[in-house]
Parts: structure tokens; sequence; C-alpha cells
């Protein structure tokens, strides 16, 4: 029994050293009761880009700028309206030229002061192609774009025609057309003000980022954590409520879920599908389940011949019929997402343009329909679709087989679908671009900001910057030029719609559910919400 | 001895050189690292040609190659994608990597050979059967089993210990993903020592050590074990390299930052110079390991002599 006694012996001596340093690691601030403080640790992706403003794109980099940066605008953490949060006013006689005043009395966190220079700077930084910067079309519509960043060859201006500090506090931007949501589109963190010290020191900027925001910097160890303190000297109205937050990088969502069961995280914002199940039982009312701006369809290769007949609107018709989402969306994915009925999302409201059954009859399932559809239309090209998904992240694989087994039992034929898996999202992103897709093929968006013209314009322009299906339509691009140019919001948002309609009569993409953001958390904290983003509202967390 | 080392090293120059073509190739045959760099949107035209020259992407793989492999000669393996240094990933990931192997060997060796001196000595008693209804159970358990559920009854039922592992990644936080990323090895370790020990206790030195009148003690330690031994270090040796390389499983159940996360991590991105470069330094690991297995068999086995 010797060897038995040495394992016993062993494994205690694991649980002793690990119970001592599992003590030791925590922050200890004992205090209780709503405490301004205390500070909660909350899991994180890492993220894939520099942190720069204008080179973050995805939603782990942009929690940061959340917490660090504030722009002109700053999108309503719960209604998702632009507000106004540095710009004391934005004016403009024509939608094309706009005069902005920063507000009075606003610093960076290492004492100097946000001026209009502050932003210009940011902006030409942002453009400029030498950059290399991942969100520079969104400088796109300003004056002189196209000389700061070509689409081929060098470029021959390192700053915007269209940008010009005219004060301390004011500077103006002319526009190449006009666009008359532009200052709506303000708040997005690309258009965060920059430090000069991100020009002066930019290594050691990267490695500590400086902003204008209810939270600094205190550490950040990349690929692991970054901690981020509250600012006491923050002149904002939207202080933190807490002492600061600890993001902690968690490469498997499942063992964050599992620190969090175990008390050593306070916060995950991304519940793992294998636990959604059991989430009611695990936290009760400590878990989040809300709409937001992310919308998921089936886009079609329409410079595929097969995909661009005229009898092919009849098939895509046919298709979205022999969906069955609301049995998808509860089985599969246990309603963290809602059937879509339209191109846009809820988080807009009726107000922003979100028209509830916009898609009408075309969005609800209805095999026999469905079947008559698609042989109207010439069947099937090729006598099957493929759908084409990456299958490294998200649970994509589990949603497209059950998509195409509802195909499949619509249409009565074991082979009219079947899932075509693509290894990296790297490389269907690739096949994406070079145009070999075949059939349909996931698409996501995820919203830049909360208006009608970001669920369109980029994904079904033409040639538009998302537009992976390339499908063009006329009357479309007419009807979003012309929602452009209109001053009158309401209106420019009812033109909108009708060039949603123009998507929705082509059925230029199978719209299938809108997806929820989720979080669950401790005991330790309350008031915890999510933004139209999904991404926590951490300056308004309370712990203890 | 030196001639066959020098032998040896100079072998191991084609295998590295295959190996990181071998990967080369296969990470670019997956496509174009920059698509999947925009998010769901294409990156704009401009700045997807300035990244992929930034990179060195534009040029033909073969060019690639020798740029690559000229810059590892001295001691520069690129950028990642997130603009960190490769080199500068390494020295975060390795040492916890190594952590963790070290720990996970230390639990092969002391329990694994212990096991196995016990159980070789005593064949057919309970001990022995129990040992070995034991280990089959843990070689046909996958890791990732052994790890969840050591995870979710340690971690979270009965709180001994933090179901992932800080950012400072100590040994006493990296003792139960040691044992779980151990564990098939522990079992095999175990399994070879039993038999090499039932197997050398009927040899002629082991009586006449016996007949000698020596202790007991000094009989297994000094006679049986040492001899009994030389499969296991095998083993051992060659299992360093796996382990590391192997350590992916184990690392994302604990959320443990080493090599196996930043592989993960560059396999998913389609990061070329991460993953190269981490292989690249596993490849040699391997290498070495084998080379010092095989010449600590001459320390164990006096008639094993290298020319």
């Amino acid at each position: 029994m010797r060897g038995a006694t040495h394992a016993k012996w062993a494994a205690c001596a694991a649980a002793v050293a690990l119970a001592a340093t599992g003590c030791g690691g925590d922050s200890g601030s004992g205090s209780s009761g709503g405490d301004s403080s205390a500070v909660l640790s909350s899991s994180w992706g890492d993220p894939q880009n520099p942190l720069e403003p204008a080179n973050t794109n995805e939603v782990q980099g942009g929690k940061v700028l959340d917490m660090i940066f504030r722009g002109l605008k700053r999108y309503d953490p719960k209604t998702g309206a632009a507000k106004d949060m540095l710009a004391e006013k934005i004016d403009t006689t024509d939608s094309q030229n706009f005069t902005i005043t920063v507000k009075a009395g606003w610093k960076f966190s290492n004492g100097e002061a946000v001026t209009a220079k502050s932003f210009v700077d940011a902006w030409n930084y942002g453009a400029s192609l030498k950059n290399n910067q991942k969100n520079a079309y969104f400088f796109g519509y300003i004056e002189g774009y196209d000389k700061v960043h070509p689409e081929t060859g060098t470029q021959t201006a390192d700053t915007l025609t269209g940008l010009k500090v005219t004060g301390d506090r004011t500077f103006t931007v002319k526009l190449t057309q006009k666009f008359s949501t532009f200052p709506d589109t303000l708040g997005y963190p690309a258009f965060a003000p920059l430090p000069q010290a991100f020009y002066t020191d930019h290594a050691g900027w990267i490695k500590k980022p400086v902003g204008n925001g209810p939270y600094t910097v205190q550490s950040y160890t990349k690929g692991s954590k970054m901690s981020l303190r509250k600012w006491d000297a923050y002149p904002g109205t939207d202080k933190a409520q807490n002492g600061g937050v600890d993001l902690k990088v968690y490469t498997d969502n499942n063992t964050a879920y599992t620190d969090l069961m175990a008390g050593n995280l306070d916060l995950v914002d991304d519940v793992p599908a294998a636990q959604l199940k059991n989430v009611k039982s695990d936290l009760g009312d400590r878990y989040l389940n809300t709409p937001a701006g992310i919308i998921q369809t089936l886009a079609f290769p329409f410079y595929d011949k097969d995909w661009n007949t005229s009898g092919a609107v009849k098939v895509r018709q046919g298709l979205s019929m022999a969906i069955n989402r609301q049995q998808i969306t509860d089985t599969i994915f246990q309603k963290t997402r809602t059937p879509a009925t339209d191109w846009t999302s809820p988080v807009l409201g009726t107000k922003g343009g979100f028209q509830d059954g916009l898609c009408g009859s075309g969005c609800e399932y209805n095999p026999s329909e469905a079947k008559k559809l698609v042989k109207e239309g010439g069947g099937l090209p090729g006598g099957q679709v493929k759908i084409t998904y990456n299958a490294d992240t998200g649970s994509h694989k589990e949603w497209v087989d059950a998509v195409c087994n509802s195909i499949n039992n619509a249409l009565g034929n074991d082979k009219a679908c079947v899932g075509n898996p693509v290894g990296t999202f790297a490389d269907f992103r690739t096949q994406i671009t070079q145009k070999k897709m075949s059939g349909p093929f996931r698409a996501g968006w995820q919203m830049d900001y909360p208006l009608i013209q970001n669920f369109l314009q980029p994904l079904y322009y033409t040639n538009a910057s998302s537009n992976d299906g390339h499908w063009s339509n006329k009357d479309f691009d007419k009807l979003v030029n012309q929602a452009n140019t209109e001053t009158d919001t309401t209106k420019a948002i009812g033109i909108f719609q009708n060039a949603e309609k123009v998507v929705r009569d082509n059925m230029a993409a199978i719209p299938l559910w809108y997806q929820n953001g989720s979080a669950g958390w401790s005991e330790r904290l309350s008031n915890v919400a999510l933004n139209p983003f999904s991404v926590p509202v951490y300056n308004e967390i309370k712990v203890g | 001895m030196g001639r066959y080392v020098v032998r040896r090293l100079l072998q191991m120059i084609p295998v590295f050189i295959g190996a990181t073509l071998l990967i080369f190739l296969m990470v670019n045959v997956m496509g174009d690292p920059i698509a999947g760099l925009c998010g769901e949107r294409q990156c704009d035209a401009a700045t997807a040609a300035q990244l992929k020259k930034e990179f060195g992407l534009d040029k033909p793989v073969w060019q690639q190659y020798l740029t690559y492999m000229g810059n590892v000669f001295t001691g520069d393996f690129g950028t990642a994608f997130n603009g960190q240094k490769v080199t500068e990933l390494m020295a975060t990931a390795f040492p916890i990597t190594i952590r963790l192997t070290v720990v996970a060997i230390l639990i092969e060796i002391v329990i694994g050979v212990t096991l196995g001196v016990i159980t070789g000595l005593r064949r057919g008693s309970a001990v022995d059967t129990s040992a070995l209804v034991l280990t089959l159970v843990v070689i046909s358990v996958p890791t990732f089993v052994t790890g969840l559920l050591l995870q979710l009854l340690l971690g979270v039922e009965w709180g001994w210990i933090k179901p992932s592992v800080s950012t400072d990644a100590t040994f006493g936080e990296l003792i139960v993903p040691g044992l779980v990323l151990a564990s098939v090895s522990l079992a095999y370790v175990t399994r070879l020592t039993r038999t090499s020990i039932a197997e050398n206790r009927r040899s002629d030195y082991v009586r006449t050590a016996v007949a000698k009148g020596l202790p007991r003690r000094r009989v297994i330690i000094r006679h049986l074990l040492r001899n009994s031994l030389i499969p296991v270090v095998t083993f051992i040796g060659t299992d360093i390299g796996a382990l590391m390389g192997g350590a992916i499983v184990t690392e994302r159940i604990f959320n443990i930052h080493g090599v196996g996360y930043q592989l993960y991590q560059g396999i998913l991105r389609q990061n070329t110079q991460t993953v190269v470069g981490f292989v690249t330094v596993l490849v040699l690991v391997f290498l070495l390991a084998n080379l010092i297995v095989d010449l600590l068999y001459a320390v164990l086995d006096p008639r094993i002599r290298y020319a």
C-alpha cells in the first residue's frame, strides 16, 4: 500500500498548496455594501489587433475602448440613441458641411486637454493608409479620403482636406456627399479623440493606452489580463460606480463560466451554449438575455449565374419559407436568438427603423408553399444547396445542420441541403472575398452604430464593404442615396425602410434570427446590463 | 561519444528544415490570413495590400520561407497580428508550459515509477490488479474528460482549487493541470516499469546480488531499478516534447496561457508567424530531448557505448 499512501499524500499537498495560493490571489477589499472602490473581474477575449480606436473592429477590443474613451456622441446603453457626449453642438444646414463644437473642461487621464485638434489629428491618423487602420473606411465620407487612402498606389496626402480646426474647441467637417445621419455615427469608437502621447510615444501608448473615459488602464499584460481602475478626476456625468474592472482573458468561455460558478470570477458576458440549459438553476436572477444589434442571415453568391436567374428569387423565397426559425431558435439556441422578421434589429426600436414583420410571409415557415416556390423558380441550382460556414468558432455547425434538416423536410428531399464546413474563419473569409461561394453561406452582421442605415448600406449597396454576395439593385441604391440626403431623420428612416422592402422583394439575403447578448454574474454585483452592442455597461455595475 | 553527439546534431538539421517547411506550407494552404483580420467584413483593398506587405505575405511561399528561416537564425521570429513580437509571446508562454511540463514529468516519475516498482515486485497481488485496472481506466478516458471532471469536482463542487489558473501560473496552481496532463503517460510509465521490473527480477545479476547478501533496498534500487529504467527513461524523454505540444487541451480547460494557448490562437487566426515560430521551438525541444535520452542510456547501462 505504500504507493497508494504516496498518491494520497501528493493529492493533499496539492490541495493545501492550491488553497493557499487561492486565498492570496484575491484583491481582498473586504468591505461590503455598494462599495465604490471595489474591483470586479470580468471575462475577456484576446483582442485580435493592437488596441487603437481606428484599428479595433471586434467586441473584445471595443469593450476596452468603451471604458477608456468617450467620443463626441455616446449611444445610450438602454435605448441605443446617439446622445451628445463631448459634443456641445453639431451644426449643419445642408447635411454635408458640419461645424462641431467640443465641450470645455474635458481632459485625457494624463492631464492633456481634449480639444478640436485631438479629434482632427486622430481622424487623420485613422484615415491614413500608412497607419494600416482597419476601420479607416469610417472616414470614407470625409472630403480628401481618396488622397489619404487611395484604393491602389501610394497616398498623396497625409491629412483630410475635409477636416479643419477653426478654433480651440471647434472644427469643421466637409463630406463628399450629403449624409444626414453622419452626426449619429460619431459615437463609434473609431471617432474617439487621441492625446498627443499617442503620436509621440506610440509603442508606449499601445502598451498602456491613455484615453478620456471613466476608467484608466492600470496594467496590461497582453493576452492575459488588463486591469482598469476608476479615474477619479473623470469630468463626465457617467462616472464609474465601482473601483475598477479586471478583464481576464479566457480561451474557452466554458472555463469562464466554471470560474463564475466557483466564485473565482464576477462577470461572464457570453454564457456558453452548452450551459444555457443550467443557467436558470445555476444563477437564477443573475442572468441576462437581451437582444443585441446582431442579425444572422444566409447570403447568396449573386456572381454565380445559377443564383442570378430570373427564377432564383422564388427559389430564395422558397428556401426562406422552408426554414423553421422558431423551432431552431428554441431548441438549438435555447431562446437566445429571436426569429427574424426584417433585415435590421429590434434594438433600433420602431422609431429607429425596426419594423416587426416587414419580411411578411416570406419569413414564415410554410413547407408546402416553400416546395411550390422552389419548383416554380426552376428548382435548386444543381439540385442541391450547400450552406458554407466556418466550423472553428460559434456553434455554426449545429444550426446549419438544423436549417438543412428543415429545408430537406419541407422539400421532401434528403439531399436538398447539406452543410459545407470550412476549417477556419480566415479561410472562410478568403473564399468569400475570392468569390468562390457556390451556394448560400453564413453571414452575420453586428452593427457599428444603432442606425437602420448601418444594417442596409454596408450589406446591400452595390459594391459596399460588406456586400459579400455582390448583390446589386438600382432601385435599392437610389433609395439609399435619397435617404442619406434627407435632412429630416424620420423621413430618412422611412426611405430606408422602402429600400429594405426592395431587399425583401428580391430576397437578397434570407434573414434568420436576431442574436441576443447574454451575461451571468456573481452575488457581489448588481445593476448589470448589456448595451445594444451586447457589451456590459461596466461603469454602472455596483459591487458589494 | 563526441563524434556520436556531433553526428546526431548534424542529423537534426534536415529534420528541422523539413518540419518547419511542412508547417509553413500547411499554414499557407489554409488561405489568406489577412481575410480574417477585418472581422465579418472585407478589408479594404489598400489596407489589405499594406498589411500583406508588412507581414511579407505578398511574396511567393518559397521566398517567404527563405526570408523566415534567414530571420530565425538571427533570432527574429517575426511579428504576430496583434503587433507583438513572436519572441515576446514565447518569452511569456514557454516558461509557463515548461513549468507545467516539469510538474507533469515529476508526477510521472514519482507516482509512476513508485507504483511500477511496487506492482512489479508483487505481481498478481491485490495491489497489482487494482493498479492495472486503474491504469487501464486512465488510459481509456480522454484527457479532456479527466480535466473537466477534476475541474468541476475540485474547483466548483468542493472548492479546493481555483478552476482556472492565474496569469502567474505558479507551481502550486499547476499541480492539478499537471496531473491531468500527465495522467495517460503516468499509466504507461507504471505499466512499463512494472513489466521491466518483473522481467529483470529473475535475471542472474539480481540473483547474484541477493546471494551476496546485499540488503533488499540496495538490490532493488541499485541493481534492479537501474537496469529496469532504460525503457522508462526512453518513454519519459520522448514524452517531454509530446507533453509540451500536447498541452493544448489541458491549457484550454484550465485557461493556462502557455504554448498550447498561443498555438491554438495562432491556428485560429491563421497567424503563420506565431504557429511556425512555436512549432520550430517545439521541434527543437523534441530533438534535444531525444538526444539526451540516447546519451542517458550510456549512463544507465555502461554496456551501451557510442563510438
